[in-house]
């Protein structure tokens, strides 16, 4: 006998609204890096203005899930499901949080050219948005094999965090008048950074939804 | 080379981490240190030719609320009238082994009228005598022999254990009849529990209750908990949930007997039941 099919479809509406919110900020986070390379302020100030719509997307997952938790009694799987809904879309929307602080940045390096080619901060970007758009994969496939290797990943990310940091603390040492454009690259790769520690977050909560197991997979050097 | 002793940019900075921890979650230990009231081995029951129940095998821990679940027909009140031998009452055969407090309950020679006087039960509707409010809770005692004094005592005790003294006290001479359902209920508390049971069953002890009586029900149900070895059957999950420490969840197969899926935690079943079937149940896709 099928029950509870309202339930169900009402359950599978959130996980959508989820993955909207999920490639709202993964587009943010492409743009505001498209924006700082090719030094285009008006995408910039796009990025900034555009945080509003996840900011409010967030809400609405959250009011959501609130709302079902008080109507429906989920428990069991029902409630992991809620729960890991509502955390994930905090996350996401510190992720869009980052992308707007790495548009900020942009605009604050204004016409400055920036202090040196940008080489590693693209691949953070790159292996950042690919960890987010796995670990919300493995959450639509319900697959804890794939957001094991998500949360694996972060050492990769963390390692150009490293090399970035080197790069440019070797450019402050050399002449100290490059601090401030240093700085303002540094923050960009610090915020990529927390972008992929949040990207292994989303894939903890996927492995605690199948599993019921709550622990912290790759505790990030960062 | 100078940046190589610098070490990273976290060294420098001491910067604290943002992630949250997580807990190690071991899974609770079902064998509390309060031991087992009741442990039951490979229990099978009938009506007539019809297997009700099939193989029912677990220990229910001493002190503390289980609760049994199931869909309508797999055996709840079957099995939880096996524990006080009053499935026979009405017909009934029992197969298996039932050790209440290490003896055999169905061994020859045990007196079940004796046993159920150790056994306190509490009936989905509540069936209080037609006497006064005193006399409820007085009964069992007068049987007993007890002294005046002592019943006064006694039902005074009683009452207040099940959260009813203050609401009948001006008035224990009055008919049980006239209280409302949530007060005879508790009233039926207070009857079982003034013969001191070493268990007390309860069969949907709030069905016929409104919320806010059911409520209170299950508010006095977690205090009895802390004296108690209490079994309830209930068709409400919400109601397990909030009430029990353990829950064991029944169901039937295509023969239509009753069967055991799993016991465990409460909170475990609630929230990350062990087998597939407990989830459908729970969560309402069956059932």
């Amino acid at each position: 006998m099928q029950v509870r099919s309202g339930f169900d479809r009402e359950l599978r509406k959130l996980q959508d609204e989820v993955l909207l919110l999920g490639s709202m900020v993964e587009n943010s986070i492409r743009r505001a890096l498209d924006a700082l390379n090719r030094r285009d302020l008006d995408a910039a100030s796009r990025v900034v203005q555009e945080d509003d719509a996840i900011d409010r997307k967030r809400f609405e997952i959250e009011e959501r899930c609130i709302n079902l938790m008080a109507t429906q009694q989920p428990i069991a799987g029902d409630l992991r499901v809620l729960v890991t809904m509502l955390h994930i879309s905090v996350e996401l929307e510190r992720m869009g949080d980052y992308a707007e602080g790495m548009a900020k940045i942009s605009l604050m390096m204004g016409d400055d050219p920036p202090l040196k080619p940008l080489i590693d901060i693209p691949l953070m970007a790159d292996k950042a948005t690919d960890m987010l758009r796995r670990g919300l994969d493995a959450l639509i496939q319900r697959d804890t094999a794939a957001a094991f290797k998500v949360c694996d990943d972060d050492d990769e990310v963390d390692s150009l965090y490293d090399q970035v940091y080197r790069d440019l603390l070797a450019y402050m040492i050399d002449d100290p008048k490059t601090i401030q454009r240093a700085t303002y690259l540094l923050w960009v790769a610090h915020d990529l950074e927390r972008i992929a520690d949040r990207a292994t977050n989303v894939a903890e909560r996927v492995i605690f939804l199948v599993t019921g197991k709550m622990s912290e997979i790759n505790v990030s050097k960062y | 080379m100078v940046i190589n002793q610098i070490g990273n940019f976290r060294d420098v900075l001491k910067i604290g981490q943002d992630r949250s921890g997580g807990s190690d979650n071991r899974p609770p230990n079902l064998e509390r240190s309060e031991g087992y009231a009741v442990e039951i081995t490979g229990l099978n029951a009938w009506y007539g030719e019809h297997l009700a129940i099939r193989d029912i095998s677990l220990a229910v821990s001493r002190k503390g609320v289980t609760a049994v679940i199931g869909p309508s027909g797999c055996g709840k009140s079957t099995f939880v009238r096996c524990l006080n031998r009053m499935h026979e009452l009405v017909g009934g055969r029992v197969e298996g082994r039932i050790l209440f407090e290490g003896q055999d309950i169905y061994a020859r020679g045990v007196d079940a009228v004796e046993l159920r006087s150790r056994i306190g039960m509490v009936f989905q509707k509540p069936n209080p005598f037609p006497k006064s409010i005193f006399e409820n809770v007085a009964f069992g005692l007068r049987i007993n022999g007890y002294s005046r004094g002592e019943i006064a005592d006694i039902v005074e005790r009683s009452l207040r254990r099940a959260a009813l003294w203050e609401e009948v006290k001006d008035r224990l001479n009055k008919n049980a009849l006239a209280l409302s359902g949530g007060q005879q209920q508790r009233l039926c508390i207070a009857r079982a529990l003034a013969v001191e049971p070493e268990l007390i069953l309860m069969d949907e002890p709030c069905s016929a209750l409104d919320p806010m009586a059911t409520l209170a029900i299950e508010d006095l149900i977690r205090s009895l908990a802390e004296e108690y070895t209490i079994v309830i059957v209930t068709h409400n999950m919400q109601q397990a949930a909030r009430v029990s420490d353990e829950t064991v969840f029944l169901t039937m197969g295509e023969d239509r007997a009753g069967f055991m899926v799993e016991h465990g935690p409460t909170e475990q079943i609630f929230t990350n039941p062990a087998d597939k079937r407990t989830e459908d149940y729970i969560t309402g896709r069956f059932g």
